[in-house]
């Protein structure tokens, strides 16, 4: 499956990825021939085999519905670029 | 000392032949006049290994040491610690002290341990000769102008040099093996769930795995006994008691039954890593082992399989790197959408932007079935080869890299550099338990021997690389970089 330049920012851009047009077409090189090699498993018949997700076929446990953990907001936001009043501090997104 | 076992270094601690302290400022001393030559560290945390030290003393005085009080260690920078720099390899993390201890870091806390500091890494865990670190590469101490193997090339690189005794790696697709083997080292991945992933940053979460890289594999059960375990922070780890690793180690390997995958021994080895591999079965044979020749037939299939699996996983894990809540964030963003694009595009390096951009690609509509679930039901296959293999034979074995370590810079194109990871990466799709063990040098450069075993078989796999180490000399070996006595 060929790698257009198109795919390269549509992918970008679903990632929220910043990059200039040189970039994107350095990155369909480089990703088009990954992607060459990854094409291998098309060509295996893996008709009734049911996809592995995890190694031990585990599925997730569930717990009791109850509070475990301790309200650390200010510890949790000591390490963030820009917070006020408890609040995280992004640009404007509603006018 | 620094050239001393963790398994020595804790009899003379008990002899009281030297003290914590005195072991801790030594090991900081040859950190500060060498690691410069490596760079094999990101951070060093000397007041605080320092301070663990004396404490660790104290409690020897007190006369409550255990087997691994006191004893220095290294965290690869992928562990948070609290309030010490955890920056992963990459600059998105450069400024973030974790909020949190990993489980693993409190477990060898909790141990009596104490850290060095964090050493250097691939950015995100991704690569295979720590070139993509935001802090520059790591050099082997065998040979500088060598790369160290990857991901965990600091770990890797740290001990071979004798600046600590012992390191955590992590290994995604041969992240502890590969750089164990480059280095001269013995370094385990155990099986998918043995260990916390909690406080772990996540690369492919269905294939991470932590684990332990020391000088033998009497050492490595040491630490894995100590960090293994089921933990309910991580929803992946397995509730199954940890058996006692150190216990079986000594067990006679007569009648053992050893398979060597035909696919690990065809084109693309070199010579002279076959040469010390076949060698190393040899002994195994002269220790009373059999072997014989298995099949794993979809092995030319896991690289593939791995390179949609891994970066998909990725790409997904590293969509939490926004600039608002942890780590690097633009200048002056105009709008929420400059502020994520700008912030990732500043803070990843430029391996981890080819995986994001697959990871998305191969996820997004149209394209989900023919490369993610396809990939998945491949994964099934290898599993099942693995499986199948383990039902005729007890362990597997073969090269765990198809050559020593390259030159630094020497792989410069993304696909040359993931085919060196032929060896291990099925490892992890599978989710079984990997060893690799000194076995020899090839044109200088260390040689190491990969033994897998079954789902949950380390205690085998220590035992079996331990006897080896019992019949040959190839894990005393040192590097001649930063000799000096002491």
């Amino acid at each position: 499956m060929a790698l257009e330049h198109a795919d390269v920012l549509r992918a970008a851009h679903l990632a929220r990825l910043g990059l200039d047009e040189g970039e994107a077409d350095r990155y369909r090189d480089d990703l088009g021939r990954i992607l060459e090699m990854v094409d291998q498993l098309q060509s295996l018949d893996t008709d009734g085999v049911a996809p592995l997700a995890h190694p031990l076929d585990a599925t997730q446990r569930l717990r009791a519905d109850e509070v475990t953990e301790p309200d650390q907001r200010e510890t949790f936001q000591r390490c963030a670029p820009a917070v006020e009043n408890g609040l995280y501090l992004v640009p404007r997104v509603v006018e | 000392m620094h050239d001393q076992t963790l398994t020595g270094l804790a009899a003379a601690l008990t002899a009281g032949e030297f003290s914590s302290r005195e072991l801790t400022e030594h090991l900081l001393a040859r950190i500060e006049r060498h690691d410069g030559a490596l760079n094999s560290f990101i951070t060093v945390t000397g007041d605080q290994a320092l301070a663990a030290a004396d404490a660790a003393d104290a409690a020897r005085a007190r006369g409550e040491a255990g087997p691994l009080t006191g004893l220095p260690l290294a965290l690869k920078d992928i562990f948070c610690t609290r309030g010490v720099k955890t920056s992963c390899g990459s600059r998105m993390l450069d400024n973030f002290a974790a909020p949190y201890d990993a489980t693993v870091v409190e477990k060898l806390a909790a141990a009596g341990t104490l850290s060095l500091g964090k050493t250097n890494m691939d950015e995100f865990a991704m690569g295979s000769s720590n070139e993509n670190s935001h802090y520059g590469p790591v050099k082997n101490p065998w040979d500088l102008s060598a790369v160290p193997g990857g991901s965990s090339g600091g770990s890797a690189a740290a001990v071979a040099a004798g600046l600590v005794p012992a390191a955590l790696g992590t290994d995604t697709g041969g992240s502890i093996r590969q750089p164990a083997a480059f280095c001269g080292i013995t370094g385990l991945k155990p099986t998918y769930g043995r260990v916390s992933r909690y406080g772990m940053v996540a690369y492919a979460s269905s294939l991470d795995q932590a684990g332990p890289m020391a000088r033998t594999a009497e050492d490595c059960a040491h630490l894995l006994g100590a960090i293994a375990g089921h933990d309910q922070r991580d929803s992946t780890s397995v509730a199954r008691g940890v058996p006692d690793y150190v216990e079986g180690l000594e067990a006679p390997l007569s009648g053992l039954k050893i398979g060597l995958p035909k696919e690990y021994f065809g084109d693309g080895l070199s010579a002279e890593v076959a040469s010390a591999v076949r060698e190393a079965i040899a002994v195994y044979e002269s220790l009373g082992a059999t072997v014989r020749e298995v099949s794993l037939p979809h092995t030319h299939y896991a690289i593939p399989a791995y390179y949609v699996i891994a970066p998909a996983e990725a790409s997904s894990n590293l969509s939490r790197y926004d600039g608002v809540r942890f780590g690097h964030r633009c200048e002056n963003p105009s709008d929420l959408i400059d502020l994520y694009k700008r912030s990732r595009a500043e803070g990843f390096g430029e391996e981890v932007k080819r995986r994001i951009l697959i990871g998305t690609h191969t996820l997004s509509e149209g394209f989900f079935d023919a490369y993610y679930k396809q990939a998945q039901k491949v994964r099934r296959l290898i599993r099942q080869d693995f499986l199948d293999a383990f039902e005729e034979v007890d362990v597997l074995m073969g090269p765990a890299a198809p050559t020593p370590a390259f030159d630094l810079g020497a792989n410069k194109d993304p696909v040359s550099m993931y085919l060196q990871d032929i060896y291990t990466i099925a490892v992890n799709l599978a989710g079984i338990p990997g060893i690799s063990v000194p076995a020899g040098f090839a044109g200088g450069r260390p040689v190491g021997l990969q033994i897998l075993g079954t789902h949950f078989a380390e205690a085998q796999l220590l035992n079996v690389a331990h006897q080896f180490q019992q019949a040959t000399d190839w894990h005393l070996r040192r590097p001649a970089f930063a000799e000096e006595t002491a």
